[in-house]
Order: C-alpha cells, then sequence, then structure tokens
C-alpha cells in the first residue's frame, strides 16, 4: 500500500501541511490563510472556539472538503489535485472519529466496526478477529451485538474509535471526541486517544474547545507494561519526534494549534501555551479551572 | 414611492434563486448518470439491492393490492351506468382492462410507491447527512453514491413493472368482483374480453412506464436526500419535496410519455 509507506516512510517530510488554506461560505470566510504542519508520530491540537474552523481543517485534511484557496497536502499527495475516486482510495489509509460518532444506525457494534474490512474484502475470520481484538482495544467488547441507539454518548465514541482503528491506519481525525461527555467519560476517551498514540504509533490530529484534553495527551503517556497512564517526564523525553517547526528530536510530541477569527494564533507546545502572557489564551485556561 | 435599493436586491434575490435552481438540476442530472455509470463498474452492491427490493417491492404490495381491489371496482360502477344506457355491459372488462393497464395501473402504483418509498428514502438518506454517516462512509473510502443512491434506483427500476402487473390484476379482479354483483357479468365474458383487448402496444406501455417512473422516482428522492440542510427540520422538508416533487415530475413525464407510446404503437 504506496500510501501507508508514505506515511511512515519519508523522512524530513511533514505527514500533514496546509500552506495559505481559506474556506468560506454564504456567512462569509471561517478560514483565512491557514498554514501548519503535522509530523509523523505528533498529536496536533487544534483548539478554539466553536465555529472557529477545527472541524473543517480536520474535513480538509481528510479530503471531504476542498479548500477555496491554498493546498492541504496529507502523505505527499496534493488533495486538491484529486478526483473523488482517488480520495475515496487515499482516505482507506486514514481514521476519522466524527463528533457525535456517525455509526450507521441500522449496523449492530461489530458491523460498524467491521464496515471498512467488508469493503476491503478481508476473509470473515479475519474480520471477527480484528473486530474483537479492537472492541476489546476500546473496552467495549461486551456490547458487540447492540446497536449504537442502545449505547450512551461515551460508549458511541469509543465504537467510533475502534471503527476508525480497525484497520490499523497510521493517521486519525479526531473532531471534538469529549464534546458533551461527562469528565470520567471524557478521560476515558483521551486515555483511548493516548494508548493509540503510545501503542500503535499513531499521528493525528485532535479538535476540541476543551484545553484538558491539550494538556491530557501533552502531560501523560500510556505504558504498556503498567498497564495504565502515567505522566510525561519532560526530563527523559528521548524519543519524541521533531516539532511541527521541524526542529529536532527532544520536544514535545503533542502541540497546540490555537485559532482565531480564521486564523493561525498561536502555535507551540502545551507548556508553552500554559506559560504565556496573551490575554486570549488564558481565557481557555480559566474556562477550564 | 418604492425604495430605489429594493430593485437590485429584488433582482439579486431572483438571481440567486435561479441559480439555485439550475445548480439543483445539475446536481439531480449528475448525480443520476453517476447512478446508472455506478452499475457497470465494481463493486456492486447486490445484497443492498436486494434489501431495497424487499422493502419497496414487498413493503409496497398491501397496498397496491387494497388500492387496485378498489379502482378496479370503482372503475366498474362509474363506467357500468353509461354502458347499461347502451346495453352494452359485456365490454365493461374491455374499459376496465385498457384503463388499468394503459395508464390507471403504472400512474397510480407510482404515486402509491411515492407516497410511501420517495418520503422514506429522503428521509433516510437526509438522516444520515445530518448525523454525519455519509461523511463517515466517505470517510471509510466507500462511495455513498454507488451504497446508497444506486442500489435503491435499480431496486425501485426492478420492481415497478412487477408491482404494476400486480396491480392490474388486482385492478382487473376487484372490477370482476364488483361487475359481478352488479351487471350480473359471467367470469368468462368479463376475463376474454378483458384480455382480448389487450395488445402489443398496451403491454409495452404497462411495462415502460413504470421503469421511467421508478427511476425518476428513486432518484429525486436520492437527490433530495443527500441535499438535505438544516439538521431534522432539513429531513422533513426534503421528505414532503421528495413525495410532491417526483409525483409531479411523474404525472407530466406522463403526459409527454403516452403521447410518444400512442404514436409509437399507431393509437
Amino acid at each position: 500500500m504506496p500510501l501507508r509507506k508514505m506515511a511512515t516512510l519519508v523522512p524530513g517530510e511533514p505527514l500533514i501541511a496546509f500552506q495559505d488554506v481559506h474556506i468560506g461560505f454564504d456567512t462569509g470566510d471561517v478560514l483565512n490563510g491557514i498554514s501548519f504542519e503535522v509530523w509523523p508520530a505528533e498529536t496536533k491540537i487544534l483548539l478554539g472556539e466553536t465555529g472557529s474552523g477545527k472541524t473543517l481543517i480536520m474535513k480538509m485534511a481528510a479530503g471531504l472538503l476542498r479548500p477555496d484557496a491554498g493546498r492541504v497536502w496529507v502523505m505527499g499527495q496534493d488533495l486538491g489535485a484529486m478526483s473523488e475516486t482517488d480520495l475515496l482510495d487515499f482516505r482507506r489509509h486514514i481514521g476519522f472519529v466524527f463528533q457525535e460518532g456517525a455509526l450507521f444506525d441500522s449496523l449492530t457494534v461489530a458491523e460498524n466496526v467491521a464496515f471498512r474490512l467488508r469493503e476491503e474484502d478481508f476473509a470473515e475470520e479475519e474480520i471477527e478477529t480484528r473486530v474483537r481484538e479492537v472492541l476489546r482495544f476500546v473496552e467495549m467488547e461486551p456490547a458487540i451485538e447492540k446497536y449504537p441507539g442502545e449505547l450512551s454518548g461515551g460508549m458511541r465514541r469509543r465504537v467510533s474509535i475502534a471503527r476508525a482503528l480497525v484497520d490499523r491506519p497510521p493517521l486519525v481525525f479526531y473532531d471534538s471526541p469529549t464534546a458533551g461527555l461527562d469528565p470520567v467519560t471524557s478521560q476515558t476517551i483521551i486515555t483511548l486517544i493516548l494508548r493509540g498514540r503510545d501503542l500503535q504509533g499513531v499521528t493525528s490530529m485532535l479538535a476540541t474547545h476543551r484545553v484538558q484534553d491539550a494538556f491530557g495527551l501533552a502531560r501523560f503517556r500510556f505504558d504498556d507494561k503498567a498497564g495504565r497512564v502515567i505522566r510525561i517526564d519532560p526530563t527523559t523525553a528521548a524519543v519524541q519526534p521533531r516539532r511541527s517547526n521541524g526542529e529536532g528530536a527532544g520536544a514535545s510530541p503533542t502541540n497546540l494549534l490555537v485559532l482565531r477569527e480564521g486564523r493561525s494564533y498561536f502555535e507551540g507546545t502545551a507548556e508553552e501555551f500554559l506559560h504565556s502572557p496573551d490575554d486570549y489564551l488564558k481565557t481557555f485556561l480559566a474556562s477550564a479551572e | 414611492m418604492p425604495d430605489p435599493s429594493e430593485t437590485p436586491s429584488l433582482l439579486s434575490a431572483i438571481g440567486d434563486g435561479l441559480k439555485r435552481q439550475v445548480l439543483g438540476v445539475q446536481q439531480y442530472a449528475l448525480l443520476s448518470a453517476q447512478a446508472v455509470a455506478n452499475i457497470f463498474t465494481p463493486p456492486t452492491y447486490w445484497f443492498d439491492t436486494l434489501e431495497q427490493m424487499d422493502l419497496i417491492g414487498v413493503g409496497s404490495l398491501l397496498i397496491v393490492i387494497v388500492a387496485f381491489l378498489s379502482i378496479g371496482g370503482v372503475l366498474v360502477l362509474q363506467t357500468a351506468a353509461e354502458f347499461q344506457r347502451f346495453g352494452e355491459t359485456a365490454t365493461t372488462g374491455d374499459a376496465v382492462s385498457l384503463a388499468l393497464v394503459r395508464e390507471l395501473g403504472p400512474a397510480i402504483t407510482a404515486l402509491l410507491v411515492a407516497g410511501r418509498n420517495a418520503s422514506g428514502i429522503a428521509s433516510e438518506i437526509g438522516s444520515m447527512i445530518v448525523t454525519e454517516q455519509v461523511d463517515a462512509m466517505r470517510a471509510l473510502g466507500t462511495d455513498p453514491t454507488r451504497k446508497l443512491v444506486t442500489p435503491r434506483v435499480v431496486a425501485m427500476v426492478l420492481v415497478m413493472p412487477l408491482l404494476v402487473a400486480v396491480a392490474d390484476f388486482v385492478g382487473l379482479v376487484g372490477g370482476f368482483i364488483v361487475a359481478y354483483f352488479t351487471l350480473r357479468l359471467g367470469a368468462v365474458q368479463f376475463w376474454t374480453r378483458a384480455i382480448d383487448i389487450l395488445d402489443f402496444g398496451d403491454l409495452v406501455q404497462g411495462t415502460v412506464k413504470p421503469l421511467i417512473f421508478g427511476f425518476i422516482i428513486s432518484t429525486i428522492a436520492c437527490h433530495k436526500g443527500l441535499r438535505v440542510t438544516g439538521g431534522t427540520e432539513g429531513v422533513g422538508r426534503a421528505t414532503t419535496s421528495a413525495v410532491v416533487v417526483s409525483s409531479v415530475w411523474m404525472l407530466i413525464i406522463d403526459l409527454f410519455l403516452a403521447k410518444i407510446l400512442l404514436y409509437l404503437f399507431q393509437k
């Protein structure tokens, strides 16, 4: 699968690159020249108020929307130059978790998770194994035969994460995965994203308006041996990827991009965000208290 | 005195409305062409097509049977008085048969199917749009036109002639029952005349029309469903619009189709 190889085998190149991207609707422009990069194994958190264009960025990066101007490169592909047929093929190599889960109502949990595998003509035994494995990963195996309508909001998100991860994509988009959930369930979802990142090496973009999600991902990692989430010691961050500005190893694998009025307002690590004197950034911290 | 500033805004509003209509027609044409083109290239969702045939065909069977039993009976009641005046009650079978096979069978079945299934298709696809299930399908690398539209179009085009055949037969049964009890027409007399009056051209009309009506209803319903905007309220609007637009277009096209087919068969 050439696209998948590109995701991990192109050294020195970002996995995602937005170059002066604009998009707008009847009501006016939403994004006015966004540029940023996401590097392999990085978790990029898009932080912004409702309507700031976070979901639009995610959908453009997944080829679900086309920008009005500018270019979007993902895994070495210029998405604006691709036909819808090529984009369908491209999307088989990414995972996308929608805000409300977007599970297919008429299919069971197992059928939802197996959807992509069936489309790709996997053998039924292989599908069964993979579906059970990924549902165990998100701790939803007991609900395998249930329909989405029988699940709570948090359970639906977990199944949606399982559906996105079942084919082990190298790149996963999470669109407001904790929106509307209680704090405990939100923490469970963040833990699952940490497990995906730390156990499967997934590169990800996560849209949120909750600064707690950003700090949860930036300050913690999932320890496979301990079987739980532990706090990252910043002094021993030895195997971290490059930062989004391309600088060398040792930096945080989790970086924030704050959106404001259609533009990139801040880009940096969680610690830089925390210690910034900027008043607008402080409003996010105040809202989390 | 009219405010001069209103003139350009009115014109631009009309212009925008026209542009939206033209865009809608273009999107409908592209969707219809794509739905047909998908039949000839893999992957083809045969199971989904069979499932839709069951939902549309078997699901509509009861209302078609009940409706046409009544329609056949009413046709006899309405025509019997006139035929009795001329002492031609024996020709009742001819009238019922021609009316059903040429026109009422295809047109009324299409209206019933539009009422039941165009609304169902538009609301189902519209709900999937609102809850991002169609986007999720695209994100999983599956073409929604291929997975959702083509099976519904193929299913409806295939089951419509079958439903019309059932409708025609049931309508004749209804007509016969009423003719037997009110006009004292015998079974042999009624059925022989009802069958003998039909020729090849009538059967072609009775088959071609439902094929075309099925295509119109299913493509308009899918188009309305896929263009839903504005949440659940938009789903309601699309559902109503799907039934109204597909029914009206079906009747308009029926007029031209009837003329063309009558001309082709020298009637």
